[in-house]
């Protein structure tokens, strides 16, 4: 017997049904193979022996007795630091089904010890609301049909590229052609665009894939996609490489990586994408980037010119600069001086009540070529939950406020805006950018919905996995530890890049068709949104429909 | 569907002509409505002075007539002449048309000495100080142009109906140049001001089709805050501001509205002689790019007539004639109305690529094409 005096249960004490995901184990079916326990990132489950008793009955003797055996399983840890993910790593490796983790259907009170040490909780991912969100209900209701036929989306012609960079009013334009002035540079890209996400946040396989599939859409499929580094610099062989036109090179609050950047200019064999300056970032507006100390490997630490294995925390605001007026103007002008006033230089904020107030100082900048606003639903590799879950703006109202601002200033095709933040949150990547271009976006960036789709990371708004900030990614997407990012081929990565675009490129086409549009992006085309909820059909201006 | 139809002549001609060329395309449209717009006017009872403006509009109660007058008196404009259409009020289906009128006007003395630019806007204020006082009183006046040598009549109902109704094949009023559209905007509700040709300081269009990307081209006009650039109560109203914006106020030439409304994509810019230039052009005006399927036909001051096809070309539009009298008309059947003496065997259908230019002399038609180096020395 165990006395119950020896049973040490403290307030921070959980069992399997105050977790978040309970390991169901089949015992029948386990052949103790070990992979379950070696691929698990958290260390959640462990081989386990208990003694067992086997009572035993002997109806002939008339005498009851008992027998112990050894279970020899899987069991699942109950401390914070181990608590399972549900990120199912041990049923994918699984030869005999004999293993899930099946989400707690039970409040669990994991919630309330996320502090330990101290510490409230960091991860990676997005903010965790699941469900439909805004942009998933927005449709386009404006059919051509009978007032003019709507169009063939698998055999007309169709143009789905946007402007990236600034654009001159049509006056100012024919005067510099005239006067010879400098005509500041744009790019004609695909409207959806691989969002930044550094290298380090990514694992160099996951890079590679990246640039690798890129490469080809541009290449061999003609969907001229571009991708952007986010913070962390770029690895010298592609700056030095044709491929730099594909990359939109960041700049953050840390400046990792520039030092590279800046030595690799005279080398470049072409100009990149662009140039994006990061001031703000939708998952944790306020907060610089943050690459956790398990992440900065010999070759990121080496890449960012910083030692091994030590926190990598940008600061939130770009150091040197105190106003916005220096922010903006004298660092877009730098930047756009450094490379020769050849590339387009944009900032990147988080979607905020003051957007606009940014938005119409970079009107006034006639070295900015554009404004990314990044709205509460997106992706980071690292923050914490408080900013992630509680702290931003939905991109949808944002995007169209600071559009019909520039409306009502006639500058709406001088200043283009990208959108970013929770497109392709639920997986309908194409529905949700067309719904945010026709509020005035000229395109999206995404982050998450790559690495889901082209990847498979497992992340979701269900706290599962999200532990992109640790270093320990199931799938090697987020992780620089080369045994788990081995596991991820670049190959198939690339081959996924391609696949997802091409997809992206049809749907585009199956939205543009019905609505009579083929020659150019539908940029502001509100008339042909409809929401069936009156508040947010008034917010946006758009048709309220039931 | 809309019909439209257009002829321009050396020699005056009666608007009941073109009419009788709508009839001829009679299945095709829906004959809700009749926009005319008339230009190198001839009036037989007056000796008209082409320097002069002439007001076209209907005024729907007495009222407003005298207010018409006060208003255009305050103005400093003297009235030549009022042209008296010999009405039959029983064939018109709107009940509330006081008075349909074409008046001349003497420009103000203070005029004298303004430039072009400044009379243009002054005749272009005064159209829309009149139509905003009629929409101000429960749309008791409709005003279509007031300029130089142009006459507009619209109406609601069947097109020869209409014409039977004002009488216009008495030949009291001819023109050299008419264009006819044979539908009233039904996409939008009923409106007179909805229905085409539409007219902006001297520059006229008229269009089939529907141009589904007018949202974006209308906010980006309305935010030149041009104060022609208004109205828009239909989605072809774009198509003659974007003619008006690149002759007028980019003053680029004709040519360059075709390469605004449609430009040619990347491939063929990097091919084009003038790719890169155009393709800066492409991206300045990219909010007026159209989104057919639309064939725009227009005429300029100078007499010069236009069509053009929107890049999926999807609307039928033919162009035929001779020396000295051309057609241009959605239908076949209503250029052989229109000019039946002409050798068919010319008649042009325009690709996506092509502008019809009937220039002033009316001698040979120019067809231009979008790959053809672009004619402006500043991009060479």
């Amino acid at each position: 017997m165990v006395s119950a005096r020896s049973v040490s249960v403290g307030p921070g004490s959980l069992g399997y049904t105050d977790l978040p995901w309970i390991i169901q184990h089949r015992e029948d079916r386990c052949t103790l193979c070990g992979r379950c326990t070696a691929v698990c990132p958290k260390e959640a489950i462990y081989l386990a022996y208990r003694r067992q008793r086997m009572p035993k009955l002997d109806v002939l003797k008339q005498s009851r007795g008992n027998e112990y055996r050894t279970f020899v399983g899987i069991r699942q840890k109950t401390n914070m630091a181990n608590a399972c993910i549900g990120c199912s790593m041990c049923t994918m490796v699984c030869p005999n089904e004999a293993i899930m983790p099946v989400p707690n259907t039970n409040e669990h009170r994991t919630l309330f010890f996320h502090n330990q040490k101290g510490q409230p909780q960091t991860r990676g991912g997005r903010r965790n609301v699941s469900g439909p969100n805004l942009l998933d209900r927005i449709m386009f209701d404006r059919i051509s049909m009978l007032t003019d036929p709507a169009l063939d989306a698998g055999r007309h012609e169709f143009s789905l590229t946007t402007t990236l960079g600034r654009v001159l009013a049509p006056e100012e334009f024919l005067k510099r052609q005239r006067e010879g002035g400098w005509i500041p540079p744009t790019r004609e890209i695909f409207p959806f665009i691989i969002g930044s996400m550094s290298f380090g946040a990514l694992s160099p396989n996951m890079w590679l894939g990246l640039l690798q599939g890129v490469a080809y859409c541009n290449e061999v499929l003609k969907i001229p996609v571009v991708m952007c580094t986010g913070e962390g610099g770029c690895p010298p062989w592609v700056l030095r490489s044709p491929y730099l036109k594909y990359i939109i090179l960041q700049i953050a609050s840390g400046y990792f990586g520039w030092d590279e950047i800046i030595r690799a200019i005279p080398h470049m064999q072409c100009d990149p994408a662009a140039i994006e300056i990061k001031y703000g970032q939708g998952a944790k507006p306020g907060d610089g980037g943050l690459l956790m100390w398990f992440k900065v490997s010999k070759l990121i630490a080496r890449l960012r010119g910083v030692p091994e294995g030590v926190d990598l925390p940008s600061p939130p605001v770009h150091q040197t600069l105190y106003s916005i007026e220096e922010s903006v103007m004298k660092m877009i002008q730098t930047m756009s001086t450094a490379f020769g006033h050849k590339v387009p230089v944009y900032p990147k904020i988080s979607a905020s009540t003051s957007a606009k107030s940014v938005l119409n100082n970079l009107v006034r900048n006639p070295y900015a070529g554009g404004l990314l606003i990044d709205g509460i639903d997106g992706g980071t590799g690292a923050a914490y939950n408080v900013s992630m879950d509680a702290t931003g703006h939905p991109i949808a109202s944002n995007v169209r406020e600071c559009y019909l601002d520039l409306v009502a200033q006639g500058k709406q095709n001088e200043i283009p805006i990208f959108a970013a933040g929770g497109i392709g949150k639920n997986g309908n990547v194409t529905q949700n950018g067309l719904a945010l271009i026709m509020l005035g976006a000229s395109g999206v960036h995404m982050g998450k919905y790559i690495m889901q789709s082209v990847a498979g990371c497992l992340g979701n708004e269900k706290s599962r996995c999200n532990v992109c900030n640790v270093g320990i990614c199931p799938k090697g997407i987020t992780s620089q530890n080369p045994k788990l990012y081995r596991r991820l081929d670049p190959d198939l990565v690339a081959e996924r890049v391609s696949e997802v675009f091409m997809a992206i490129a049809t749907e585009t086409k199956k939205i543009m068709a019905p609505l009579g549009r083929s020659q150019s992006l539908p940029v502001g085309m509100s008339d042909a949104l409809g929401i069936s909820d009156k508040d947010a059909a008034d917010r946006l201006g758009i048709r309220y429909v039931c | 569907m809309c019909r439209l139809a257009l002829k321009t002549a050396n020699e005056h001609f009666s608007p009941y002509e073109v009419l009788t060329a709508m009839e001829a395309m009679q299945e095709g449209y829906d004959g809700s409505g009749l926009g005319l717009l008339l230009r190198g006017l001839h009036f037989e009872d007056y000796k008209y002075n082409t320097k002069h403006p002439v007001l076209s509009g209907i005024a729907h109660t007495e009222a407003a007539l005298q207010r018409l007058n006060t208003l255009m008196e305050q103005r400093g404009f003297e009235l030549k002449y009022d042209h008296e259409f010999q009405t039959h009020p029983e064939m018109i289906e709107a009940k509330d048309r006081y008075r349909y009128f074409l008046r001349v006007y003497k420009m103000p003395a203070a005029f004298d000495g303004k430039s072009q630019d400044a009379i243009d806007n002054e005749l272009m204020l005064t159209r829309l100080t009149l139509r905003a006082n009629g929409e101000a009183h429960e749309k008791d006046l409709t005003v279509f142009s007031f300029w130089p040598d142009v006459a507009m009549i619209k109406e609601i109902g069947w097109p020869l109906d209409i014409g039977n109704a004002l009488t216009l094949h008495d030949n009291r009023v001819t023109s050299r140049v008419c264009m006819a559209q044979g539908r009233q905007n039904t996409n939008y509700g009923i409106n007179l001001y909805a229905c085409h040709p539409f007219f902006i300081q001297g520059v006229a269009t008229m269009t089939n089709g529907e141009n589904t990307a007018f949202v974006p081209i209308r906010d980006w006009l309305l935010g030149k805050h041009f104060p022609g650039y208004t109205g828009y109560q239909s989605d072809s109203e774009v198509f003659a501001h974007i003619l008006h914006y690149t002759l007028k106020q980019l003053k680029l030439p004709l040519q360059a509205y075709k390469h605004i409304i449609t430009p040619l994509k990347n491939a063929e810019l990097d091919a084009h002689p003038q790719g890169q230039f155009l393709k800066g052009l492409r991206d300045a005006c990219r909010r007026l790019i159209i989104d057919g399927p639309n064939a725009v036909i227009g005429t300029l001051p100078d007499e010069t007539c236009l069509l053009v096809m929107d890049h999926k070309k999807m609307r039928p539009a033919t162009v035929g004639g001779r020396n000295g009298a051309w057609a241009i008309a959605s239908e076949m059947c209503g250029v052989e109305a229109l000019i039946p003496d002409r050798d068919p065997s010319f008649d042009f259908q325009p690709m996506r690529e092509h502008t019809i230019i009937v220039p002033p002399d009316r001698k040979e038609l120019t067809i231009w094409s979008q790959l053809d180096p672009y004619p402006l020395a500043q991009v060479a």
